[in-house]
C-alpha cells in the first residue's frame, strides 16, 4: 500500500491542511508520498519533508502550476498517480476543484470529505449537512479521497526526507487565470484557528461586525459569518462557516447573532465547545451550544471584551 | 448557444435527514422532495444567460426514476425550452451521473453546461469536475459570476482565500455557489405552459455506461450527539465557566 498526498499551499507557503490530511495517510498505512506541485514553492516542499510520516516528498516546481487550475493540475497528478493505492488531498476549494476530475480521468468513484479512516478500505463521512453519518467502503483499485482537514490532528515532526525535483506536467490549455482577490487579515485562517467567533444576521450591518474584533483579538480568534450574513452582503465569502462553506471544528466556537440553521451546525458543531449568544430563547443554535447567553449582542459583545 | 443544465431531486433544503432503524440508510419515506437548491441556481443562470441574448437553448436534464419529471417540470415552468429524463432505478455514485451526462454532451453538444456544485443529500461536490474530465471541457466550478466573452467564459470562482477569476475557453463546465444569483419563482401561467413543453425520456441503459456500484454504503449512524447544555444569567458567568469548566481561555 503506498499514499500520495497532493499538499495544500498559498503564496508558496504550506497550509496547515496538508498535515492533517497526512495523519489521515499514516492511518490508511504504507508509504506516504506528498506531491507539492505550483511554483515557487520550494519552501513548501521543504516543510512537508519535516512532517512526521511522510516518506518522500515530489516536488514540481514551473510556472505551469502557478495557480493550481484544475485542468492540467489534475492531469499531472494522473500522471504521477501509477502505483498508488490512495490519492488524497485536503476537501479545501482546491482539493474539491482538482480531486474529482483526478477520479474520472483515472475512471475511479471518489469517497470525499472523509472524517475517519476505518480501514485501507472503508472510511466514514457526513451526509445530508452532517445529519447522518455513512460508512463507505471502497471496491476501487485505487482510492480517490478527499480529507476534511478538521476531523484530523496535525501529524507532528520528523527529521526532512528528501525532497525530489520532477519536471512533469504540461501547460493549460483549457483556462487562464485572470485574478484573485484576496481577503487580507491579521487574523489566523478559520480552518486553522483555535478560536472562532461568528456573526449572524443579527449583526445586522456589515459595520457592526467590528465589534467582534475585539473580542476575537483579545482571544487570538478568527471571525466567521453564518450564510446569511454573507447573502446580506456583511462580509465576504470567504467568511462563511456552514454545509457549503468552511467547516470548522476550533476548541471554542462563539456564535453571536446567529439563529442556527442546519446548513451552518454542519459547518461548526463539532467544535469542542461551543457559546451562543442570541436575544431570541428558542433560536436552535441553543440545542447545540454547550454554554448559552439569551441577551441582546449589541450589550454582551462590549461587556464580553472588558471581562476577558 | 445551447447550454445544458443537470438538476437532481433531493431532500427540501428546509427537512432534516432522519437516519433508518436499522442504520441501512436515511429514511426518505414520506419526505418532502425538491429540486436541489444549487441546481435551482444553475437553472436561473441558464435562463439569464437566455434572456440576454447569449443563450439559445436551455435544456434541463435529470437521472433518476420517474419522480425527477417533477423537477423538470419546475425546470421548464422557470423557463427552460426543454427537458430529458434519462430514466434509471438503480443508486449512482457522482461518476456514473458524470459519464451519463457525458454521453448526452456528446448527443446534444451544449456549448455550456451548468450544474450545481453540490447535492445537499450526498454533499460529493463532484460531478461537474468530473464531466469537465470525461469532456475534455475547462472548468470554472464554485462560481458567483459568469459572463461569457465572444469564444470564453469568464468565472469568479468561491475560493477559500477569498474570490479567484478564470477565463475558460468554451465549450465549458460550470458550477454554481450560492452567490450566483436568486432564483426566481414559477408563475402559474407558466406552471400551465410547462406541461406542454417537450420531456424526453430515454432509458439510461441505452447510453451504454456501467453503472456497477464501485462503493459500497456499509451503513448510516446518527451523527453524535452533543450534550445539552446550560444557559448561563451573565457574561460574568459565562467567562467564569469558560475559564474554570470547560477551560478553553485563560
Amino acid at each position: 500500500m503506498s499514499v500520495l498526498v497532493i499538499a495544500e499551499h498559498e503564496n508558496g507557503v504550506l497550509k496547515p491542511e496538508t498535515a492533517k490530511v497526512i495523519t489521515a495517510a499514516v492511518k490508511i498505512g504504507g508509504d506516504v508520498d506528498v506531491l507539492v506541485a505550483g511554483s515557487n514553492v520550494a519552501a513548501a516542499a521543504d516543510s512537508v519533508a519535516g512532517i512526521a510520516g511522510v516518506t518522500s516528498v515530489k516536488l514540481v516546481d514551473d510556472a505551469n502550476f502557478e495557480h493550481q487550475l484544475a485542468e492540467n493540475t489534475a492531469d499531472l497528478v494522473v500522471e504521477l498517480a501509477g502505483g498508488y493505492s490512495h490519492i488524497l488531498a485536503s476537501a479545501s476549494t482546491t482539493g474539491k476543484n482538482i480531486l474529482p476530475r483526478v477520479a474520472a480521468l483515472l475512471d475511479k468513484s471518489q469517497i470525499s470529505e472523509i472524517i475517519d479512516v476505518v480501514d485501507a478500505d472503508t472510511f466514514k463521512r457526513p451526509i445530508y449537512a452532517g445529519n447522518a453519518i455513512a460508512t463507505v467502503k471502497s471496491l476501487e483499485s485505487q482510492k480517490v479521497i478527499t480529507v476534511r482537514a478538521s476531523a484530523f490532528d496535525a501529524a507532528g515532526e520528523q527529521g526532512p526526507v528528501s525532497v525530489e525535483s520532477l519536471s512533469n506536467g504540461a501547460a493549460n490549455s483549457l483556462s487562464r487565470f485572470v485574478g484573485v482577490e484576496q481577503t487580507e487579515s491579521e487574523r489566523p485562517e478559520l480552518t486553522a484557528a483555535p478560536v472562532i467567533i461568528s456573526g449572524g444576521r443579527g449583526m445586522q450591518n456589515g459595520d457592526n461586525f467590528a465589534l467582534l474584533n475585539g473580542v476575537a483579538d483579545k482571544l487570538g480568534a478568527a471571525i466567521g459569518a453564518s450564510r446569511a450574513a454573507v447573502d446580506a452582503g456583511f462580509v465576504p465569502n470567504d467568511m462563511q462557516v456552514g454545509q457549503t462553506g468552511k467547516i470548522v471544528a476550533p476548541d471554542l466556537y462563539i456564535a453571536v447573532g446567529i439563529s442556527g440553521a442546519i446548513q451552518h451546525l454542519a459547518g461548526m458543531k463539532d467544535s469542542k465547545v461551543i457559546v451562543a449568544i442570541n436575544k431570541d430563547p428558542e433560536a436552535p443554535i441553543f440545542q447545540v451550544a454547550d454554554y448559552g447567553l439569551v441577551a441582546d449582542l449589541f450589550d454582551v459583545l462590549p461587556e464580553l471584551e472588558q471581562a476577558l | 448557444m445551447k447550454v445544458l443544465v443537470p438538476i437532481k431531486r433531493v431532500i427540501d433544503y428546509n427537512v432534516k435527514a432522519r437516519v433508518k432503524a436499522d442504520n441501512s440508510d436515511v429514511d426518505l419515506t414520506n419526505v418532502k422532495m425538491a429540486m436541489n437548491p444549487f441546481c435551482e441556481i444553475a437553472v436561473e443562470e441558464a435562463i439569464r444567460l437566455k434572456e440576454a441574448g447569449s443563450a439559445t437553448e436551455v435544456i434541463a436534464v435529470s437521472i433518476g426514476d420517474k419522480a425527477c419529471q417533477e423537477q423538470l417540470r419546475t425546470a421548464l415552468a422557470l423557463g427552460a425550452d426543454k427537458a430529458i429524463h434519462i430514466e434509471t432505478d438503480a443508486t449512482l455514485e457522482s461518476l456514473h451521473v458524470a459519464k451519463l451526462l457525458a454521453k448526452l454532451v456528446e448527443q446534444e453538444n451544449p456549448e455550456l453546461v451548468i450544474l450545481g456544485k453540490q447535492s445537499i443529500d450526498a454533499d460529493n461536490n463532484q460531478t461537474g469536475q468530473m464531466l469537465g474530465a470525461l469532456t475534455k471541457r475547462g472548468q470554472g466550478t464554485f462560481a458567483s459570476k459568469l459572463v461569457i466573452e465572444g469564444s470564453n467564459a469568464v468565472v469568479t470562482r468561491e475560493v477559500d482565500g477569498g474570490l479567484q477569476t478564470v477565463s475558460l475557453a468554451l465549450p465549458a463546465i460550470v458550477t454554481t455557489d450560492l452567490r450566483l444569483n436568486e432564483p426566481r419563482y414559477a408563475t402559474l401561467p407558466n406552471i400551465m405552459k410547462a406541461k406542454r413543453k417537450p420531456l424526453d425520456v430515454i432509458a439510461a441503459d441505452s447510453l451504454g455506461v456501467d453503472l456497477t456500484p464501485r462503493v459500497e454504503l456499509v451503513r448510516v449512524d446518527e451523527p453524535a450527539k452533543r450534550e445539552a447544555g446550560v444557559i448561563v444569567e451573565s457574561v460574568e458567568e459565562l467567562v467564569t465557566k469558560l475559564k474554570t469548566e470547560a477551560k478553553v481561555i485563560s
